[in-house]
């Protein structure tokens, strides 16, 4: 057995020390010998959150099918590790060799969220790696960043030596054998980065320059300073989901994990247009995988790990084509079993209910919806193709069918919007709670509950919302609050409940999503004050952060408020997703225009997409 | 049927709590395919009941789960499929069957052995062995347990049933429901003895073997709970 990092005296007072032992059910060992490659991969958060990571579990499986790899995990060490670490100089560690990071050849981080950006430099500062790339010599591993924040990963470009823009399944292999010719013919770490830059997909900010406009400060250009390597970087993407890595014996963590499961990607992409999510429009198109592939996966999945239950995966699951048969298969196998299913947001018809009442215990659990706005006008502007009727109707089948229990997802501070659409929030809600009381009172489970949730609307890159104005911190409350009026005089006001987002939170994860390469600063001065963990409410410094933003001089008004001009170039510009800026602005101007735009199964909107190869467009066409 | 399963819990899983030690199994019988019953309802239990809980920390060389199951393959099989889907540390040692009339692993538990190791670096400056034996042979060995609402003090001498020196202190100790000694608790006795401060993780604890008792109150005979099955033939042998 392999000796822990950390001693028995450290591991008996810290919280949950099974986070740092690693030896759970499925790690991967190997052989030190057969190994000539070892690759740490990182999830910049505590362990429990980044064990939940399918996208991880995925790149283990494949870096450890690859001969001579090694894979190794590293999570954040929560508080009070963390502290105990810098205390007494103990390097971060892996979990499967507990050996310390810095002798890795790469660390690679996935991005998932904008909130985890100073857990990077916790991570890097803990490893003994320097923070900024520049400063890295031939002892450092490459620190490479991929996941979906890497779409505009300019606010902490500096902070890495590359970028995997897409999907990691497909070019992976060869960024290894890059570095195996590169150690062959003893080259530098800059030789190593420039035969990387000339992989698809794989951005070297190093060799980008970025030039600011003087007058006003947003981005002029863009230069590459190194002959060779491309001036755009495309999106890596997987066209064929059904012959391709997907982990058969997933991790299975001894502390619980957020995720205590067995997950099943079904698809991924998404037919709808959003005009506020970035997954829908950036993991374009929609590709399905194959039913029987999903069924294998499924049983084979279930065996290897134990899980008592398995959750169906994909942005949108509904429009998934072989979802009745996958279900029906999945219950027929497992039902009695002690095996759950358990559905993810799935459009509330007659047949879901069905499978709901089959798989869960219909008095206990709730019904879920997000509208995402509270009037029609508001859907139309963010293109949410789900209509009041459609809400009320799944409601009262649901009703019926014995729930009582609704939740309601918005996003306040959406672009155009009125007080009257704010206060929709609330009437809708009410509708909700009056369509349970139409029922008779024979026929009802006692008391209906229906609690409308609101986070705050923040502009994502690559989506039509890319040039919008964002709320400040006040506005977004000034909002909540008319929300919260609003409620209060609804006619079942004590079968609403209402819940609003951190404001403070938002602000910044609005600087951090649009920032550009001298937000870097921002994060680097706010780690330094203390930040960490900023993604739990409880370890959230607001102060900090706005110290950090006085001291960069950055200007907050800059970044989030301002309407940014249909002629702006955006610091994520370079990068192609395959879905076009003319799509994205013709879907703003729509916006405006109060319009809504169809699905990829009813018309094709042209975003570009297809490019790839693949969508429903393009398989029509073919 | 009512099968009794002896395991250790060694290394690095030591650091697994008891509650994740209770998911732990119902995954691994699952990935084991052993035929366990389930309970009626929505959110079907598997027939599930450990020993003893571990403490965080502590090792455990003979620690016990009974389960209920419909059908059984033989001993051998089940104990090869469990350790196959197992991790390092956790090893099935025998997979018996109980028969009718048994109690389960909880209710019958009335001993126990520890072995109390000084980890590296806190070994002791004076001779262990005779030091421990003078305190042993005291009339009476007296210590303040704290309870909810006061501090009551606790003769704890008839508690300890046998004290060895292999390897470290080797102390069988009352253990289960009516009577529970921790080998902490005594070691806190022995320093407060020796009029010295127990150095905060000084103890290495490993828990050797569990103990039913098979006589009287009075006239104890224990036994390990292993024995109290027996194990399973292979079919045709």
């Amino acid at each position: 057995m392999i000796k822990p990092a950390l001693s028995d005296e450290i591991l008996m007072r810290i919280e949950k020390p099974a986070r740092y032992i690693g030896n759970e059910v499925n790690m991967v060992k190997k052989d030190l010998k057969d190994v000539d490659i070892r690759f740490a991969m990182c999830f910049p958060d505590v362990y429990e959150i980044g064990m939940s990571h399918l996208g991880i579990q995925i790149l283990y499986d494949m870096f450890n099918k690859m001969e001579g790899v090694y894979c190794e995990r590293v999570y954040s060490p929560w508080h009070d590790l963390d502290n105990i670490m810098r205390e007494q100089h103990i390097p971060l560690f892996t979990l499967e060799t507990q050996e310390p990071v810095k002798k890795m050849d790469f660390l690679g981080i996935t991005i998932q969220y904008e909130m985890c950006y100073t857990n990077i430099l916790q991570i890097l500062d803990l490893s003994g790696i320097p923070l900024y790339s520049k400063e890295r010599t031939e002892e450092d591993p490459i620190v490479i960043g991929g996941g979906p924040c890497t779409y505009n990963p300019e606010p902490i470009a500096d902070f890495f030596d590359i970028f995997y823009i897409g999907e990691g399944e497909t070019v992976y292999q060869d960024l290894m054998d890059a570095y195996r010719r590169n150690r062959e013919n003893h080259g530098t770490r800059e030789d190593f980065l420039f035969l990387a830059a000339q992989i698809p997909g794989l951005y070297v900010p190093a060799f980008l320059d970025v030039e600011y406009n003087k007058e006003d400060g947003t981005i002029q250009g863009f230069h590459v300073n190194r002959e060779g390597v491309p001036e755009t970087v495309t999106r890596q993407v997987v066209m064929d989901l059904s012959h391709t890595f997907y982990p058969e014996k997933p991790l299975v963590p001894f502390i619980r994990a957020t995720q205590d499961r067995v997950v099943l990607e079904i698809q991924r992409g998404c037919i709808r247009g959003c005009r506020f999510c970035q997954a829908g429009q950036v993991y374009k198109p929609n590709r399905e995988r194959d039913l029987e592939f999903l069924k294998d996966m499924a049983v084979k999945m279930l065996q290897n790990t134990g899980h008592e239950e398995i959750s169906l995966s994909s942005l949108s699951s509904s429009d998934y084509s072989h979802l009745n048969e996958l279900l029906e298969f999945l219950i027929e196998t497992y039902h009695g079993k002690g095996v759950n299913v358990s559905l993810p947001s799935l459009r509330v018809d007659q047949f879901s209910l069905d499978v709901m009442s089959k798989v869960q215990d219909v008095r206990k659990s709730s019904l879920t919806f997000a509208p995402e706005a509270g009037s029609q006008r508001m859907r139309n502007v963010i293109n949410k193709g789900l209509t009041e009727e459609d809400i009320l109707h799944g409601c009262e089948i649901a009703f019926r069918g014995g729930w009582n229990k609704v939740k309601l997802y918005f996003m306040l501070g959406l672009p155009t919007e009125t007080e009257e659409d704010m206060r929709g929030i609330a009437e809708l809600s009410e509708l909700v709670a009056e369509k349970y009381y139409e029922i008779p009172k024979s026929e009802r489970n006692g008391k209906v509950s229906v609690t409308a949730s609101t986070s705050f609307f923040i502009p994502k890159p690559f989506t039509p919302f890319q040039w919008a104005p964002m709320c400040t911190g006040e506005e977004f409350l000034n909002r909540a609050k008319i929300v919260n009026d609003r409620m209060k005089e609804m006619l079942n006001r004590k079968s609403l409940k209402y819940n609003w987002h951190e404001a403070d939170v938002s602000v910044i994860e609005g600087l951090l999503a649009r920032g550009d390469r001298r937000v870097s600063k921002v994060v680097e001065l706010a780690y330094k004050k203390g930040c960490l963990f900023d993604a739990w409410g409880d370890s959230f410094h607001s102060d900090y952060w706005k110290e950090a933003i006085d001291e960069a001089g950055i200007s907050l008004d800059f970044y989030n408020t301002r309407e940014r001009s249909e002629e702006e170039v955006f610091p994520w510009d370079f990068i192609n997703t395959g879905v076009t800026k003319q799509y994205l602005l013709r879907e703003w101007k729509k916006s405006k225009e109060e319009t809504v735009s169809p699905n990829c199964k009813v018309q094709c909107t042209g975003c570009g997409a297809s490019c790839f190869g693949g969508g429903i467009c393009f398989e029509n066409q073919n | 049927m009512k099968i009794r399963i002896k395991f250790t819990k060694t290394g690095v899983v030591k650091y697994v709590g008891h509650l994740d030690m209770m998911r732990y199994f119902q995954k691994l019988i699952r990935r084991a395919n052993i035929d366990i019953c389930y309970s009626e309802g929505f959110n079907p239990h598997q027939k599930m009941s450990f020993a003893a809980p571990l403490g965080v920390g502590v090792s455990g060389e003979g620690e016990y789960v009974d389960i209920e199951v419909n059908t059984t393959d033989s001993s051998e099989e089940s104990v090869r499929r469990l350790n196959e889907a197992s991790v390092e540390g956790i090893e099935i040692k025998s997979y018996r069957r109980l028969p009718e009339g048994v109690l389960n692993g909880m209710a019958s538990v009335a001993a126990a052995t520890y072995r109390v190791r000084y980890r590296e670096g806190y070994e002791p400056d004076f001779s262990l062995e005779d030091k421990f034996m003078e305190f042993m042979n005291q009339e009476t060995i007296e210590i303040e347990k704290e309870t909810k609402k006061s501090t009551a003090v606790v003769d704890i001498k008839s508690m300890i049933y046998d004290v060895s020196f292999q390897n470290g202190v080797v102390l069988k100790l009352a253990a289960g429901s009516a009577a529970n000694l921790k080998p902490e608790l005594v070691f806190t006795a022995f320093y407060q003895y020796l009029g010295k401060e127990l150095p905060e993780f000084a103890l290495e604890i490993t828990r050797l073997e569990v103990y039913g008792n098979s006589g009287t109150e009075e006239n104890p005979e224990f036994i390990p709970l292993e024995d109290f099955g027996e194990d399973i033939p292979t079919q045709g042998e």
